[in-house]
């Protein structure tokens, strides 16, 4: 054992732990003071509530530190700066949140009625009556066509990496380029069905199908991903327990892995879907735009509900009265609202399935 | 008896082809996983390549295939600056929120709603950017160039729709804002507590336990959610198409309408009127685009990978 | 200059759940004192709100009265920030920042409050805590390099050294020597021993040998029953806890009857 010399510590006598500190109401007071002081200005000169909150905000943000540094020093100044900055980031990330789900509701509401959920927009004259029904057979098919063609290979890829490859090279790989495969533009993912097509079918090719290969590619790895997770959470034990009792492995994934993780990889591909039924770019390039209501996915084109928003954006057509809003404008809004809704609703079932299956994976 | 069936069962040769038959299924898959990538980069070849060297006609003003491609790769990469710009403080900052500020109750529901934001479709966000946020960011963009003019980049003169390159910047850090915050609020909730209680008992303020603590085991991590975000960007193609109205060529000029389009968003805005040739020439640009994103996210994976690996000693 | 804390029915919640209930002692400034006991009996819990390191788990909270040399550590004026910094604190298991050097390490608690430290004046902070924490022999040569690449004993010796760094008045150490092997676990015994000279030290500690080798005093806290707060059974002086306790359950407990 070294020796050791004994430390020689100053010894401060009388040490105090109240180290000073702004009353508790000190972020209240400030606040209040803020609000007032930046009132001041927005009533001079005429602002508006916008720049009052904004004003507001940097008061704060300045006079709280400012405060804090002249009473508690440095490092209490620095850490309520902190405070107030990441609280200010998310009440700034909830702003373009609300007002987008404001918007789309306030205008998409009235656009909505029986009319122009059952109506397509093909039409022989004028005066008769448009809907989005063609778009919503549309972005049904192709997506379900997706999900046929990407939730077998999806979970059977999963099942590969987690019974079968466990960590050797191909899996590593297939794991890495899964991940990578996640970010694959959309756009990408649209001229590569594009591609393939017009190379089989020849220049003017469009079809729904096209379409759904697109979606595919971009749901594949987000399925995968969530089975992968999924099988991980199925304990071993339940296995093993199966092969003790002579079942073979196939069957020992079929009738006790898979259902074990089925909650979850419902979830995952309800969320893949969520996902994909938004996706506007794929679809405008393979699917292409028509009136008339399509249910062969194989040939012809075929509406979308997004593709849809946003060609009636893009043309939306002269107003009735001068001044109105454009036809196309509001069935871009209704149609928004109809297409929000739909992914809300594929969210929230997601999660209902999520909660539902929880217990048995053993979360 | 279950276990006598199954027995017999494992007895017979069947099972056992069974077995075969099921594994090579899953090889398959996984292998059609990786063919499926390579057939994107097949195909955009295939189709892509004959469009890097056209008659000088095909590329508008340009008479190059790179003269075409680089105003819209600019485009592309500063839209998506912009939005990293102003979206990563804000993810970081709401990532900290969810992991380490608010209580658990407020904290959920906060995660939710940045959630929320991920599932809103890009065209709805193309919609909501052109109505609502371009209109809303005109007076922002008028006092900008009276007041900050002698900044190149507010040079103007401003935009009389608000449709600029910046305002498409915003809605794209808006998009992009939940799956870097998401990453981020993962990384932050993984550092250990041992590390936190460290940091907490030598005296450290909340802010400087966090940045002792958590910002280093956090620190690939959070790189690797920016490359994300930027590979989000870079690719998104219909907000950009719907909000921004594109001319001109490379300026940082951010609030005047005299910049490119992305390269996504001028292949959905031109496949319509495109001839065969043209056609050619947007699907090479859009293998450019494949391949920077590719890259970019390859490198982001690369570092998780790399980090996950450090981590799990 | 160590100081002695002095605990008055002291009663510790998780959100409704009591803990720890009506614990009261006096901790004697300059000595070990040990605290013993089976899992799950609330002393470290209770070793926690000496230094209020059980605020940062969400929704706990005491009541009664915790004097730390005559100061309250519970007044409203009192700033947790400011307790932790005189009352240092070692974990059960080494926790020395991974991103950090032995070097940085050592260092982490003098520069929160110091930013510009002279070079001369950090070194010899450095050295003097690594000497008092007898780790200096051992890492003189490299402290350059990351903590994380010490062993396990090194790395507790390393976090102790960082704590006394700052120069606390009072040094908790939660179970220090759980996670280490028995060479490890003598090298931090002898230097409790040597802290003693300039700190109050409170170890928690499952090891009975260890109370009995280590601590001037001991108090051994026990469940009343399962469900039940933990409490403390009893209080005395280390010598008499282990020769002729006064309560039967601590005999029980010490002769390993139960626990």
């Amino acid at each position: 054992m070294s020796v050791v010399e004994a430390p020689v510590r100053p010894a401060p006598e009388a040490v105090s732990f109240t180290a000073a500190k702004l009353p508790r109401i000190a972020p209240v007071l400030v606040a209040v003071v803020a609000i007032a002081a930046a009132a001041l200005p927005v009533l001079l000169l005429g602002w508006g509530l916008v720049a009052w909150v904004v004003l507001s905000a940097l008061v704060f943000l300045v006079a709280l530190p400012v405060w804090a540094a002249a009473v508690e020093g440095r490092r209490g100044a620095t850490d309520r700066l902190m405070t107030g900055l990441v609280w200010t980031a998310c009440a700034i990330a909830i702003v373009p949140l609300a007002s987008l789900l404001w918007t789309v509701v306030e205008r998409g509401l009235p656009a909505i009625n029986t009319t122009f959920l059952t109506f397509s927009m093909y039409r022989t004259s004028l005066d008769q009556e448009v809907g989005i029904y063609h778009a919503l057979i549309g972005t049904l098919l192709i997506t379900l066509f997706a999900a046929v063609i990407s939730v077998p290979i999806g979970v059977m890829a999963a099942i590969y990496l987690i019974e079968y490859g466990k960590g050797n090279r191909l899996a590593r790989w297939i794991t890495f380029l899964v991940d990578v495969m996640t970010g694959i533009p959309s756009i990408v993912a649209g001229l590569f069905a594009f591609a393939l097509f017009i190379l089989i079918l020849g220049p003017s090719a469009r079809l729904g199908f096209g379409g759904s290969v697109a979606l595919s590619l971009l749901m594949i790895p987000i399925v995968v991903r969530s089975t992968e997770e999924m099988l991980r959470l199925v304990p071993d034990e339940l296995r093993e327990a199966s092969y003790a009792l002579g079942v073979p492995k196939w069957r020992t994934i079929v009738k006790v892995v898979l259902p074990t993780a089925l909650g979850g990889i419902v979830t995952g591909v309800t969320l893949a879907v969520a996902r994909v039924v938004g996706e506007t770019a794929p679809l405008l390039l393979i699917a292409g735009l028509t009136t008339r209501t399509n249910f062969n996915v194989f040939s012809d084109r075929m509406t979308t509900l997004p593709v849809l928003i946003f060609t009636q954006n893009a043309n939306p057509g002269v107003a009735e009265t001068p001044g109105g809003t454009p036809p196309g404008i509001e069935i871009a809004w209704g149609g928004a609202l109809v297409l929000i809704v739909i992914v809300m609703v594929l969210n929230l079932v997601a999660r209902i399935i999520g909660r539902i299956f929880a217990p048995k994976t053993g979360h | 008896m279950a276990t006598t069936v199954v027995a017999e069962d494992a007895g017979r040769a069947k099972p056992r082809l069974g077995d075969r038959v099921f594994s090579r299924l899953a090889l398959v898959a996984g292998i059609a996983i990786l063919a499926a990538l390579a057939a994107v980069f097949i195909f955009l070849a295939i189709e892509g390549v004959p469009g890097l060297a056209k008659p000088a006609e095909f590329y508008g003003s340009a008479s190059t295939f790179w003269g075409y491609v680089a105003p819209l790769l600019f485009g592309t990469v500063l839209a998506a600056v912009i939005a990293l710009i102003v979206a990563v403080p804000l993810a970081w900052g709401i990532a900290l929120v969810v992991s380490h500020y608010a209580p658990k109750r407020i904290a959920t529901p906060i995660a939710y709603l940045i959630d929320l934001l991920a599932a809103v479709p890009s065209v709805v966000f193309g919609l909501w950017g052109i109505s609502v946020l371009a209109l809303q960011l005109r007076p922002a963009y008028a006092w900008l160039d009276d007041h900050m003019g002698w900044l190149p980049f507010f040079a103007g003169p401003a935009s009389g729709t608000g449709r600029t390159i910046l305002t498409a910047g915003l809605v794209l850090a808006i998009m992009i804002l939940p799956i870097i915050t998401a990453i981020s609020r993962e990384v932050f909730a993984q550092t250990p507590r041992l590390h936190e209680e460290a940091a907490l008992a030598l005296g450290a303020t909340r802010w400087e336990m966090i940045r002792m603590a958590v910002f280093p085991y956090a620190r690939s991590g959070m790189v690797s959610a920016v490359m994300l975000g930027l590979g989000r960007a870079l690719g998104e193609t219909m907000a950009v198409a719907m909000v921004l109205s594109a001319g001109g060529g490379i300026s940082f000029n951010l609030i005047s309408s005299s910049n490119p389009a992305s390269i996504a968003s001028n292949i959905a805005s031109n496949y319509k009127e495109g001839t065969p040739g043209k056609i050619q020439v947007l699907i090479a640009t859009g293998l450019v685009l494949f391949l920077v994103t590719f890259l970019v996210n390859f490198a982001a994976r690369w570092v998780v990978q790399r980090s996950e690996r450090r981590l799990a000693r | 200059m160590a100081k002695s804390i002095t605990v008055d029915d002291l009663d510790i919640y998780y959100g409704d759940f009591l803990a720890v209930q009506g614990v009261s002692m006096t901790v004697k400034a300059r000595s070990v004192t040990a605290f013993i006991g089976p899992s799950g009996c609330g002393k470290s819990t209770f070793l926690r709100s000496l230094n209020r390191m059980h605020e940062v788990i969400p929704g706990a909270r005491v009541e009664g009265k915790v004097m730390v040399d005559g100061q309250s550590l519970y007044d409203s004026a009192v700033d947790p920030v400011a307790v932790r910094r005189q009352i240092g604190m070692v974990f059960q298991r080494p926790n020395p920042f991974p991103t950090m050097s032995i070097y940085e390490n050592v260092l982490a608690g003098n520069r929160l409050n110091a930013k510009k430290m002279k070079k001369s004046e950090a070194d010899d902070i450095v050295e003097r805590s690594l000497k008092g924490a007898n780790l200096w022999n051992e890492v003189k040569d490299r402290l350059g390099k990351p903590g994380m690449g010490l062993s396990g004993g090194q790395q507790q010796r390393l976090c102790i050294a960082r704590a006394i760094a700052v120069e606390p008045q009072v040094l908790l150490m939660d179970e220090p020597c759980s996670a280490l092997d028995p060479i490890s676990t003598s090298a931090i015994e002898d230097l409790i021993h040597e802290l003693k000279s300039d700190y109050t030290i409170v170890i928690v500690t499952h090891n009975m040998q260890q109370a009995a080798r280590v601590s001037d005093e001991t108090g051994f806290f026990n469940l009343k029953a399962a469900g039940q707060p933990g409490h403390l059974v009893e209080f005395n002086s280390t010598q008499k806890m282990f020769a002729n306790p006064d309560n039967e359950a601590t005999e029980a407990y010490i002769s390993g009857r139960f626990g």
